[in-house]
């Protein structure tokens, strides 16, 4: 059952009315079964689409928890305001991105999502709360990357940074041996406020993995070029092409993306370039549904995190995988800066690889398992907002705050109603 | 709640005892299989596999019932609902594996013999597989696991009161399967071979004869695929269409 409330109100009628099974969804956009409750009730929160009034003075909007990045984007840019943290995807709801305590490529200088809220105001079964870091940190933190298990984010208010233009200074340089690629992140990714790199995990070249490593700053309004000055402020428009329902299966396969990898690398030359914010951070916005091109069975995505003194469980993992056999499509590693005290949220300081999977390979399950005993022996975690398949007992080890989260879920959710196949499988809140 | 992957981690066994559903249930347990409920016949066979399992599940509980109860119905209701409460959480898997084989040259001639026969073989898990699925419906989600046997998808003059009754239980696990179509819940039927288990303990082998651990096999690998029938060992798929179409007067003639 899917309810799509548009105030307070009906979502604790919701509350009220469905005595288990409750789990709140933005745009979907998770990998895994976190928004999602079989035999449950769904509460679409897209109808909590309230954009308020940009406070130029401090710089911060509050928005319905509804609200995706890409209609926000669209109403603060042409002011000259852009968000402190956005994700890979635009297509992404304020409320969905506090629940996942979301990072992006300025995580190495900013931190997660959940750092750039000022306050929110969030709908539990036992009542509306206002929280913030200040004034009830620990229902604040729970709610940043608490998967929706503590409640609906209803409105937040977010602090925003100021921008000059819509652009954004990109620098690129191509590595051929993955120690280097990482040596030149711990150097001088501080320089920049974006950082990340792709690796090419299929392509294993005399025993190593190239790389792309791309970094960039906003660039301020004296470096837009003449002919780019009308459209300095542009804002990220609507998916320019969709693949149809009707896809071949796998379309995205081995040999698909060996010559998309090598045509990546060849593109991506060391060099500087003036690129759209919409190109930069959110490249696969550009085609609609692309997850169709994984075919009917889908793929995971793998990511983890490990402490910044254990890269060689970076480099294991890639190594695994080339020599294992399954396919990875894409491989992103980032620096990430120091995480939140968000008992689930993620992100940690040290390293984070993430992987795409496609469902198949029957060595595929093993070898995760795998991958997870190793980042978990690091002091590493996955990320569960990526994840369906992790194995339950290795939790606790992976996010020692899980009892701070479940204390905060016992207090606004005494009866146990809020649940998702993802709480479910991994016993989260149980 | 199953993985990406379909692996499930809390799992319900009718007929706990069944050789083929206790290699199943050990392979599901190598992947995520944290929770499985037994149900079978008081016995030591009973408890003997409930602690054979604890080895390598966390979670093993134990309920008693007998399908050979006069009112199936009732047995069947009374053990599903023992059975999702013992889980004490979602069920991912129901496993039918209720059947005995019987001794045909007594059976038929046994008007009790032959109603116990379907009793046990077709109306006991028919109603359970029934109960199941309203369960499951009701919980979101799930999969039934039906244990049938080519020996009722054409049945024979050696073993016609198991094999019609196994008729109509494959039959019946069919139906259930296209009313389950596009829900939440899906039927899989089995149809395996002769299988070296206990049952079948004394009787010759016939060709293609598997062990009930390549069973297994097949079914976790059906299951992946999302088979709604899963023979097993496969090839049989092919020699039954063919055995399916030969006439009665060469059906009676084949040996085994």
């Amino acid at each position: 059952m899917v309810s799509r409330p548009v105030d307070v109100s009906s979502i604790e009628l919701a509350f009220r009315t469905q005595r288990e099974g409750v789990i709140p969804r933005g745009l979907g956009r998770s990998y895994g079964d976190a928004a999602q409750c079989s035999g449950g009730l769904t509460i679409d929160t897209t109808g909590l689409s309230r954009m308020g009034e940009l406070d130029e003075s401090s710089g911060t909007i509050e928005v319905g928890g509804g609200v995706s990045l890409h209609d926000l984007m669209r109403t603060i840019i042409p002011a000259g305001w852009f968000v402190a943290v956005t994700p890979g995807t635009r297509y992404v709801t304020v409320g969905g991105a506090i629940a996942a305590d979301v990072h992006g490529k300025n995580h190495h200088r900013d931190g997660s999502f959940a750092r750039h809220v000022v306050r929110m105001t969030m709908v539990t079964p036992v009542g509306a709360f206002t929280v913030s870091p200040e004034h009830d940190p620990e229902l604040f933190w729970a709610t940043a990357g608490g998967m929706g298990l503590t409640g609906v984010v209803v409105s937040a208010t977010l602090r925003l940074i100021p921008i000059e233009t819509s652009w954004i200074q990109v620098d690129s340089q191509r590595f051929t041996r993955l120690a280097d690629l990482m040596s030149e992140m711990e150097t001088s990714d501080d320089r920049y406020h974006y950082s990340v790199a792709w690796l090419d995990c299929l392509g294993h070249r005399g025993g190593d993995h190239r790389s792309v490593l791309t970094r960039g700053d906003h660039a301020p309004s004296g470096a837009i070029p003449d002919r780019l000055r009308v459209r300095s402020r542009e804002v990220p428009g609507e998916p320019r092409f969709q693949v149809p329902r009707a896809a071949p299966r796998r379309l995205a396969n081995r040999l698909s993306v060996r010559a998309l990898n090598e045509a990546w690398f060849r593109a991506s030359s060391t060099s500087q370039a003036l690129r759209p914010l919409a190109s930069f951070f959110h490249p696969l916005d550009g085609v609609g549904r692309w997850n169709l091109l994984y075919g009917p069975d889908g793929f995971v995505q793998y990511q983890f995190a490990v402490p910044p003194e254990r890269g060689d469980v970076v480099v294991g993992a890639v190594e695994t995988i080339a020599s294992s056999g399954v396919p990875s499509f894409l491989a992103v590693l980032k620096r990430f800066g120091p995480g939140t005290p968000g008992p689930l949220s993620f992100a940690q300081e040290g390293w984070t690889l993430a992987l795409d999977f496609p469902i198949g390979p029957s060595a595929l399950p093993g070898l995760l398992d795998r991958l997870d005993g190793d980042v978990a022996a690091a002091g590493g975690r996955v990320y569960l907002a990526k994840d369906a398949r992790l194995r339950p007992e290795l939790l606790p080890a992976m996010y020692p705050g899980l009892r701070d989260l479940v204390a905060a879920c016992r207090r606004v959710d005494p009866e146990g109603v809020l649940a998702s196949d993802l709480s479910r499988r991994l016993g989260i809140a149980r | 709640m199953n993985d990406a992957f379909g692996h499930p981690q809390s799992v319900v066994v009718l007929g706990g005892t069944s050789d083929i559903a206790r290699e199943l249930v050990a392979l599901l347990a190598v992947d995520r299989c944290r929770s499985v409920v037994l149900a079978g016949r008081n016995g030591p066979q009973l408890g003997q596999a409930a602690r054979e399992l604890r080895e390598s599940v966390a979670h093993v509980e134990t309920v008693q019932f007998d399908a050979a109860e006069t009112d199936s119905a009732a047995s069947a209701d009374k053990t599903v609902v023992e059975c999702f409460e013992a889980a004490g959480e979602d069920v991912d898997m129901v496993i039918v594996a209720v059947g005995e084989l019987g001794h045909q040259e007594v059976d038929e001639t046994d008007t009790t013999r032959i109603v116990r026969m379907v009793a046990v073989n077709l109306a006991w898990p028919a109603a359970a597989m029934s109960a199941a699925a309203a369960r499951l419906t009701r919980q979101g989600h799930g999969r039934i696991v039906v244990l049938s046997s080519v020996a009722g998808y054409r049945v024979r003059r050696s073993n016609y009161v198991y094999g019609s009754a196994k008729a109509g239980l494959d039959g019946f696990a069919l139906g259930l399967a296209e009313s389950l179509r596009g829900t939440v819940v899906s039927v899989h039927i089995v149809r395996p071979g002769f299988v070296r288990t206990k049952m079948t303990t004394g009787r010759p082998a016939v060709p293609f004869t598997v062990g009930p651990d390549r069973v297994a096999a097949d079914i976790v690998r059906g299951l992946r695929s999302g088979k709604t029938v899963i023979w097993s060992p496969g090839i049989l798929k092919w020699v039954f269409a063919t055995l399916r179409l030969l006439p009665q007067a060469l059906w009676r003639r084949m040996p085994g």
